[in-house]
């Protein structure tokens, strides 16, 4: 049986689409609002970010309960970096008491990286063992082995690098991701499509369901500085000189355009079971994407 | 051994501010060999404190020694007869001598002129890197010798998070990636199948803090 609407739509065979909602920093949540109400019925999830880059915001769980309760289908992201195990189990039971039935479990960047840099990083668990901690409570135990009143049970997810270099020690660590219980895998962004295929051939033969990263292309300068400083990264020259074709101005539509035919590629060819789109800041342009995809 | 840094002057003048008979005082042991708090830096660090004295125009009494060891009470022994004779005692040994000269002086305030940064190894002449963060349960049995606590920022047992970049690491990409580290290594050695299993959460019981180790030989009887 589904465990959510969103399992369904990954049991469905269909190709699955989900978004991202990055919660602000601050309580003025009207863009954020906009922006789940534009998205909430055109995708299957809605992903929503944990302190994205270690930077403090609203967190992850009262932004999925505000998707459920304007009716779309969020997907709890869960980092290592700022809750013990503790934390970890009690926001999963609250989060299903909610009514969230997704989660995305992540290591989560380091703290260095985003704007509380002096706090003391958790890192208590990995996302290996956060999946097998929702694994656990799913059999009615917690972390320690104690009984729980009442099992919850999730859609569980986790991500992977394709590109990350060198792939070897990703890879082990993907497989171990799927034994302690991850049902989907969102990858970071991919652009080279030939190499995905390569990554596909290997992942296919797990039972998984595999949603290619999608993030949106605003500038050559952009792709040339994601290729410099993100780790496993890779925009091939030939994305970056198209990009860099396009007209003053234009460089989002380029980048949406290029978004969509990635993604019409992925679906026609059935190379994988979906995509993960990531606007980053840009959510209003993610219904331009899918119908520059085609769907 | 166990590597420290120096505290600031600044910060080494203010904590000293009032006081008349200072008292630095080295350590002979791991802080002497990484040149933070052994015998010269002690006396380094007292002549630095009277030149700021005479030049302030301060009757300020400053005297440096060297014990071979500030952690083990059996060395404070030939401060017996002189101790007395300072109110202030500036300890340029790691937290745990700072601690124990505290404890044994306890009518005498005992001061820490060195941050106390890690357990580490010498690297070439004046530089250290961290290896050990005394966790009470070594992994390094199965991770080829690299220690995935100590070199990965986050202390990872499962495997590199995503931000691992060309062997490197997001949080300072001049530092080696622990994970790759332990990958190849263990490749070299036909070892893998040794991180191919998912790694147990780590157990912070066992070092909860304060720890104390009694040796067998020395465990009283019930």
């Amino acid at each position: 049986m589904a465990k959510s609407k969103f399992h369904e739509a990954l049991q469905s065979k269909k190709f699955v689409i989900t978004a991202e909602i990055g919660p602000p920093k601050g309580i003025d949540i009207d863009e954020m609002k906009h922006h789940i109400d534009l998205l909430k019925d055109k995708v299957d999830g809605l992903n929503v970010t944990d302190n994205q880059s270690s930077v403090m915001r609203i967190g992850s769980l009262p932004v999925c309960k505000l998707i459920k309760e304007a009716g779309g289908e969020p997907i709890l992201q869960m980092t290592c970096r700022d809750k013990n195990r503790l934390a970890l189990q009690s926001e999963l039971l609250g989060a299903y008491v909610l009514g969230i039935r997704n989660v995305l479990c992540l290591t989560g960047d380091y703290i260095t990286v985003g704007d509380h840099i002096e706090a003391k990083p958790v890192f208590d668990l990995d996302s290996v063992l956060l999946l097998k901690a929702v694994s656990e409570l799913e059999q009615g135990k917690d972390f320690a082995g104690n009984e729980l009143k009442g099992a919850p049970s999730f859609c569980k997810g986790a991500i992977v690098t394709p590109e990350a270099n060198p792939l070897e020690p990703q890879l082990i660590k993907f497989e171990k991701k799927i034994e302690a219980g991850a049902e989907f895998i969102q990858t970071q962004a991919i652009y080279d499509l030939d190499r995905f295929k390569k990554f596909m051939d290997y992942a296919k033969k797990f039972n998984v369901k595999i949603m290619a990263g999608i993030v949106l292309l605003v500038s050559a300068g952009m792709a040339k500085y994601m290729n410099a400083n993100v780790p496993g990264i890779f925009v091939p020259q030939q994305l970056i000189d198209e990009m860099a074709s396009a007209k003053k101005g234009e460089g989002i539509k380029k980048g949406i355009e290029i978004a969509g035919r990635m993604i019409r590629t992925l679906k026609e060819e059935a190379i994988c079971d979906g995509v993960h789109i990531m606007a980053i800041g840009r959510e209003g342009v993610v219904p331009d994407i899918l119908k520059a995809a085609g769907l | 051994m166990i590597v420290a840094e120096r505290k600031p002057f600044e910060e080494i003048k203010a904590m000293l501010d009032g006081y008349s008979r200072i008292l630095v005082l080295g350590c002979g042991t791991c802080v002497s060999v990484c040149m933070a708090g052994g015998e010269k830096e002690a006396q380094i660090l007292a002549t630095q404190l009277r030149m700021f004295y005479a030049k302030e125009g301060k009757d300020v009494q400053v005297e440096d020694d060297t014990i071979q060891r500030q952690c083990d009470r059996e060395y404070y022994e030939v401060l017996k007869d002189k101790i007395d004779k300072y109110d202030i005692i500036l300890s340029m040994a790691c937290g745990a001598g700072v601690q124990l000269a505290s404890e044994l002086y306890e009518n005498k305030v005992v001061v820490p002129g060195l941050n106390t940064t890690f357990i580490g190894i010498a690297q070439g002449a004046g530089v250290w890197d961290e290896r050990c963060r005394a966790c009470a349960q070594c992994v390094l049995g199965e991770t080829g010798g690299i220690c995935p606590i100590t070199i990965c920022p986050k202390g990872l047992l499962n495997g590199p998070c995503g931000g691992t970049n060309n062997g490197k690491c997001e949080v300072d990409n001049n530092k080696d990636c622990a994970w790759t580290l332990i990958y190849r290594r263990l490749e070299k050695q036909g070892r893998l199948d040794n991180i191919r299993k998912i790694h147990a959460a780590r157990n912070y019981k066992v070092c909860t803090t304060p720890s104390r180790r009694v040796h067998t030989a020395y465990e009283k009887e019930e």
